[in-house]
């Protein structure tokens, strides 16, 4: 029987009066990779910290063993356990921007790892960082080591915290939530840095994610976290093709496919429960379809099945396995108008790179160059694309949040940025925004009732007092909120509850159009499902055109219409979701797709290479020349034009154009 | 009437800044953030604490600041005529202080002089010793025998006294309290003294009875002996000292109250509105900046010196004129103060300017002056309170330097500064006169240290970032 690399008993981590984390057991196997899967509040970053000794001041573990290479790391003195974090166990963190030192250089940061666990110096230890950085992947490592963080992106600052952890050669490396800051195309290829590493050294890693395909790109057991305890454990083949926990089967069923678009997403009524008092029943009893009295009354026990499988429910006893979660009755659909509501042309928003009295306002950012799309009412269209490609500044420019250097945006034939102070004015009620993050969208001094009355009183709505709280009352209803909750702060509402707020406040003032900027990327898939339902019907219900900006392809794909795909600035390829998802002509939309961590397909080969170039520094010509496997000389010429492929699908690629031609000469 | 009102221009400022605060105080507040953070102020018991000593300061500074001139001795036939001199209430409840005046120099408690004079003895003969005092000691009848026992048994009866006041006003606060809990003494008792308390009680009682005590054992002493000594002049030096007070703690208040519209104002705008108005606004806190404040300080006061003597008419007596320069040197504090806090101010609006509820604000059209007004004032409440009672401190420093330099207050004019000013010569001298300057470094210590103290748990109450402690 093979050893454990690690193994955890009976976990208890106390944060206050909070159980974080409350009775955890699992191990993971040398050679192997452990994911710890769970919603944000879990405790599963609780209980890395735990393993590492870690936790904050008010934290305190109570009981458990923690036994690591024969040893109880919970008994070892501090001393002891300093050797062994970035020694014997190695740790990578979120957020690539703050785990590093600003003001050293990252080859100091990685030598100084190698003299603290593996005793090298100088010479020896350059040499070595040089050729850890070279094995995650820095290209010309050796004249790297004097860079510092702040001229590194942000991927590869994650590589460089992939080679510090691997400077003490550890056996078992953590790595909590290490892809969740970066791009798609960024996350793909971190992982497959991680993969090969692990394969390379033979570690055991524990994976720390939220997201189920992170799970089964990279996952050999998979363990399902919920209000600081495990409720399921099985590998991963079983995990996917069976999953036995009720909480388990709602996550596969949150998960936005294309497979059920006409039908609701499901949703995890209710919230994790409070953590500050002991639990008599089941934790998931409340928000669970399947729950009985029993639940309610008794903590059920781990049942094991086949094969390392097991799952801590009462109806996994009874042998009545809950074969699928019921998904609510398929919504009627929007049916978008063939009436265009919105329609930009040659958007462009330029940003100087200096400002003050005496800057230079020639160098500037063009973080929007020429952008065209058009919405019909009553329809979704998607804009997708990684960050820092312009898609939040094409939707500030249309909401009238930010100038538009050049073009037209035109909302039912009105020129919004042609107009002046007062005449836009009258039109702010026709375009609304809701942001990406709810915990900053709303002022944290102000009631909701306030927050939502603030925009109707603006842009006089509704003057009446007494109608106005009527309406506001029956949007709460539609929001799916208590109209209570009218008198109360916004830091008494969770996450997903201050978004239906912010799409209320945006539904207040009647408009015709909302931009929805990234609302749900901040929230947990339960969440984002609930979110996602509420915009379907209120869509249908208001005949509102939504666009609808992500990076998240799958929601769009489950969402829009239309998509259009954003590469620096401009629109690389637009079509219908189909024809985008199905069929993508586009080089960069194929990477796109490709990079997305899929449930069903095996991890995928062909990553797009490279970084996200700077707005600040397009390359000459098409502006994805340099990542692009099918770049020609004429690329890096000129800017490729528009190219029609349907009535609804364009694309702008030479490959592309050169292919079709060759296709119509035949 | 026996008296005449005189409201001088800080009079009526400060009494206005205090029916603000208390007006802000009695309105009913909703359940806000703020709310939240002086529900989280009044636990902290070092909060209560140094509150609590702050509280008997700014009590004794308003009294001081209540004005008046008294009648004047009626003669028949004539209208009443009211005294020249303005005296506060202070002054009048301090009255035997301000009257017991020695001749020169005497130590603290002392009974006799701290000068050698030349005495002619009943029987002619010529002796040349310290001189008993006229006030200080003078009921002993032999102050080398009972000088000790009577200073204890002051000193122990006003322990008593004190811990008996603070036994009684606490037995008034629990009686209310258990009208109000509706429950019996007993309960009420186990409660307010347990280890669970929402505010801290003990803390609270234990500051009481320290402060009563102390109250109550000067006032003891006080009746018979200066317990501070005398300083040049024979005037007593815990009178001084107490009627220093009050001008730190308007310097301190006031310059804040000058200076607060200039940096809030600018400050938000700005970083509100970027441009070139933040380019003005830059430019004119960096030269003020770049100027030293002293100097400028320093030339604006004796501006202001030659202007008022120049124009004696303007003011109808003593006392205005040195309020007149209390008032100026506040102003000139807090034209040159504001510039830190500005500073800061514009930093985090250029940060809440980005943040979302604004932009969605921007969305609704709501107009840039209600914007500021609503979403970006009350998120800079924090900073503002925070900076403002972390610099009243460092005010009443600066009026003691000031002073010592010579620009600050009018020397006519009771000041801590002052008395470090006189002390500097005091401390040349031989033997030492030491006791004028420990006397104001311990009330301006007790009051800078509480000040500092409050300011920390204010800080750490009403900072954002401070929350999860």
């Amino acid at each position: 029987m093979i050893v454990p690399l690690l193994r955890i008993d009976g976990l208890h981590t106390r944060l206050g009066e909070l159980r974080v984390v409350d009775g955890v057991s699992f191990s993971v196997m040398p050679h192997q990779t452990f994911a710890l899967l769970g919603e944000s509040g879990s405790g599963k970053s609780m209980t890395a910290l735990s393993i590492m000794r870690l936790l904050p001041e008010v934290a305190r573990i109570q009981a458990g063993r923690i036994d690591f290479n024969g040893r109880d790391l919970l008994k070892l003195p501090e001393s002891a356990m300093r050797d062994v974090r970035g020694g014997e166990i190695g740790m990578i963190f979120q957020e690539p921007m703050t785990s590093l030192n600003p003001v050293l250089s990252i080859g100091e940061q990685v030598i100084e790892t190698l003299t603290r666990h593996r005793r090298l110096h100088k010479r020896g230890a350059r040499e070595e960082a040089a050729t850890l950085l070279q094995a995650v992947g820095l290209p010309d490592a050796a004249k790297r080591l004097n860079v510092y963080p702040f001229q590194l992106s942000g991927g590869m600052k994650q590589r460089v915290m992939i080679a510090m952890s691997l400077a003490g050669n550890p056996s078992l490396l953590i790595a909590d939530e290490p892809t969740t800051a970066l791009d798609v195309t960024i996350q793909a290829q971190v992982l497959a840095l991680l993969r090969r590493i692990q394969q390379q050294r033979g570690m055991g890693m524990l994976l720390i994610t939220h997201d189920l395909g992170v799970v089964a790109e990279m996952a050999d057991q998979v363990g399902v976290m919920y209000a600081g305890e495990l409720v399921e454990i099985a590998p991963r083949a079983a995990f996917f093709d069976h999953p036995q926990h009720p909480y388990s089967l709602k996550l596969f069923a949150a998960l936005p496919d294309r497979t059920q678009r006409d039908a609701r997403l499901a949703n995890i009524v209710g919230n994790v429960p409070a953590l500050d008092s002991e639990f008599i029943g089941c934790r998931f009893a409340e928000r669970c379809e399947f729950a009985f009295s029993r639940c309610r009354e008794e903590s059920p026990g781990w049942t094991t099945l086949a094969d390392g499988h097991a799952a801590r429910c009462h109806l996994l006893e009874t042998a009545a396995v809950p074969k699928s979660v019921s998904v609510a009755q398929t919504i009627q659909l929007a049916v978008a108008s063939d009436k265009v509501l919105l329609q930009v042309t040659d958007l462009a928003v330029h940003f100087p790179l200096h400002s003050g009295l005496w800057a230079n306002r020639r160098n500037v950012i063009k973080a929007v160059d020429g952008v065209n799309l058009h919405i019909y009412q009553g329809e979704t269209l998607a804009l997708v694309g990684e960050s820092g490609c312009g898609k939040t500044t094409v939707g500030k420019a249309i909401v009238q949040l930010q100038p538009a250097t050049a073009g037209r945006i035109l909302l039912d034939g009105v020129d919004l940025s042609a107009l002046g102070k007062r005449q836009l004015h009258q039109q702010r009620a026709y375009v609304q925004m809701i942001f990406q993050d709810p915990f900053s969208s709303l002022n944290p001094h102000l009631r909701v009732i306030d927050l939502l009355e603030e925009g109707m009183i603006a842009l006089g709505v509704e003057q009446n007092a007494g109608r106005r709280s009527q309406i506001l009352v029956g949007l709460m209803d539609q929001v799916g909120l208590p109209s209570r909750a009218l008198q109360r702060y916004p830091h008494e509402f969770s996450g997903g509850q201050r978004q239906r707020i912010a799409i209320a406040r945006a539904l207040a003032v009647q408009p015709k159009l909302i931009v929805c900027d990234e609302p749900t990327s901040a929230l947990d898939v339960s969440v984002q499902a609930q979110i996602i339902n509420l915009l379907k019907d209120l869509q249908a219900e208001f005949n509102l055109s939504l666009l609808f900006i992500t990076h998240n392809l799958p929601v769009a794909d489950y969402l829009a219409q239309r998509i259009a795909v954003m590469y620096l600035g401009r629109i690389v390829e637009t079509g219908s979701s189909e024809e985008i998802i199905t069929r993508p002509r586009h080089p960069y939309t194929q990477a796109l797709l490709a990079a997305v961590p899929s449930l069903t397909r095996p991890a995928a080969a062909n990553i797009v290479n490279g970084d996200i170039i700077s707005a600040a520094h397009p390359p000459d010509g098409c502006h994805f020349r340099m990542r692009c496997p099918l770049a020609m000389p004429i690329c890096t010429e000129r800017y490729p034009d528009e190219m029609q492929l349907s009535g609804t699908h364009s694309v702008r690629c030479h490959a592309v154009a050169q292919a079709e031609r060759v296709a119509g000469l035949n | 009437m026996s008296w005449q009102p005189v409201v001088l221009w800080t009079d009526a400022l400060i009494f206005s800044l205090a029916g603000l605060i208390l007006f802000a105080f009695s309105r009913k507040h909703p359940h806000g953030q703020l709310h939240d953070a002086w529900q989280r102020l009044i636990q902290m018991p070092m909060a209560v604490a140094s509150g609590l000593i702050l509280l008997v300061f700014v009590v004794i500074g308003l009294l001081d600041s209540l004005h008046y001139r008294p009648q004047l001795p009626a003669q028949p036939g004539h209208a009443p005529q009211y005294s020249v001199e303005v005296i506060s209430v202070l002054d009048t409840l301090l009255q035997p202080l301000r009257e017991h005046q020695e001749k020169t120099y005497s130590a603290p408690l002392a009974t006799r002089l701290y000068v050698k004079e030349t005495m002619v003895q009943p029987g002619g003969r010529v002796l040349r010793d310290y001189p008993r005092l006229q006030f200080g000691g003078a009921s002993l009848l032999h102050p080398q025998q009972d000088w000790q026992r009577d200073v204890t048994n002051r000193i122990m009866r006003g322990s008593v006294i004190g811990v008996l006041f603070a036994a009684l006003l606490a037995a008034v606060g629990a009686g209310l309290l258990a009208m109000r809990r509706k429950c019996g003494l007993g309960a009420l008792y186990r409660q307010l003294l347990g280890e669970n308390n929402r505010l801290p009680w003990r803390t609270a009682l234990t500051t009481l009875t320290i402060l009563s005590v102390v109250i109550a054992v000067m006032v003891e002493l006080a009746a018979a002996y200066h317990v501070f000594g005398t300083d040049k002049v024979g005037l007593d030096v815990l009178y001084n000292s107490v009627k220093s007070i009050r001008t730190g703690l308007l310097i301190g208040t006031l310059t804040t109250l000058i200076m607060l519209p200039f940096a809030v104002l600018l400050g938000i705008s700005a970083g509100y509105f970027g441009g070139w108005i933040d380019d003005v606004i830059q430019y004119i806190y960096t030269t003020l900046n770049a100027i030293p404040s002293v100097l400028l300080i320093a030339a604006a006061v004796l501006l202001m010196q030659v202007y008022m003597e120049a124009h004696p008419a303007l003011f109808d007596s003593a006392a205005a004129r040195t309020d007149f320069r209390l008032l100026f040197l506040c102003m000139i504090l807090g034209v040159t103060s504001w510039t830190g806090l500005c500073r800061l101010l514009r930093g985090e609006t250029l940060k809440l300017r980005e943040l979302d509820y604004v932009q969605a604000a921007r969305a609704f059209g709501v107009s840039d002056w209600r914007l500021m007004w609503r979403h970006i004032l009350p998120n800079l409440y924090h900073l503002v309170l925070i900076s403002v009672v972390m610099d009243f401190s460092g005010l009443v420093l600066a009026e003691a330097v000031l002073s010592y330099l010579g620009v600050g207050v009018d020397p006519a004019m009771q000041s801590w500064g002052n008395m470090v000013n006189t002390a500097r010569l005091e401390m040349a001298r031989e033997p030492v006169v030491w006791w004028p300057l420990v006397a104001a470094f311990s009330l301006m210590f007790t009051l800078v240290l509480a000040a500092n103290l409050f300011a920390d748990s204010v800080r750490d109450a009403f900072d954002p970032h401070g929350r999860q402690r």
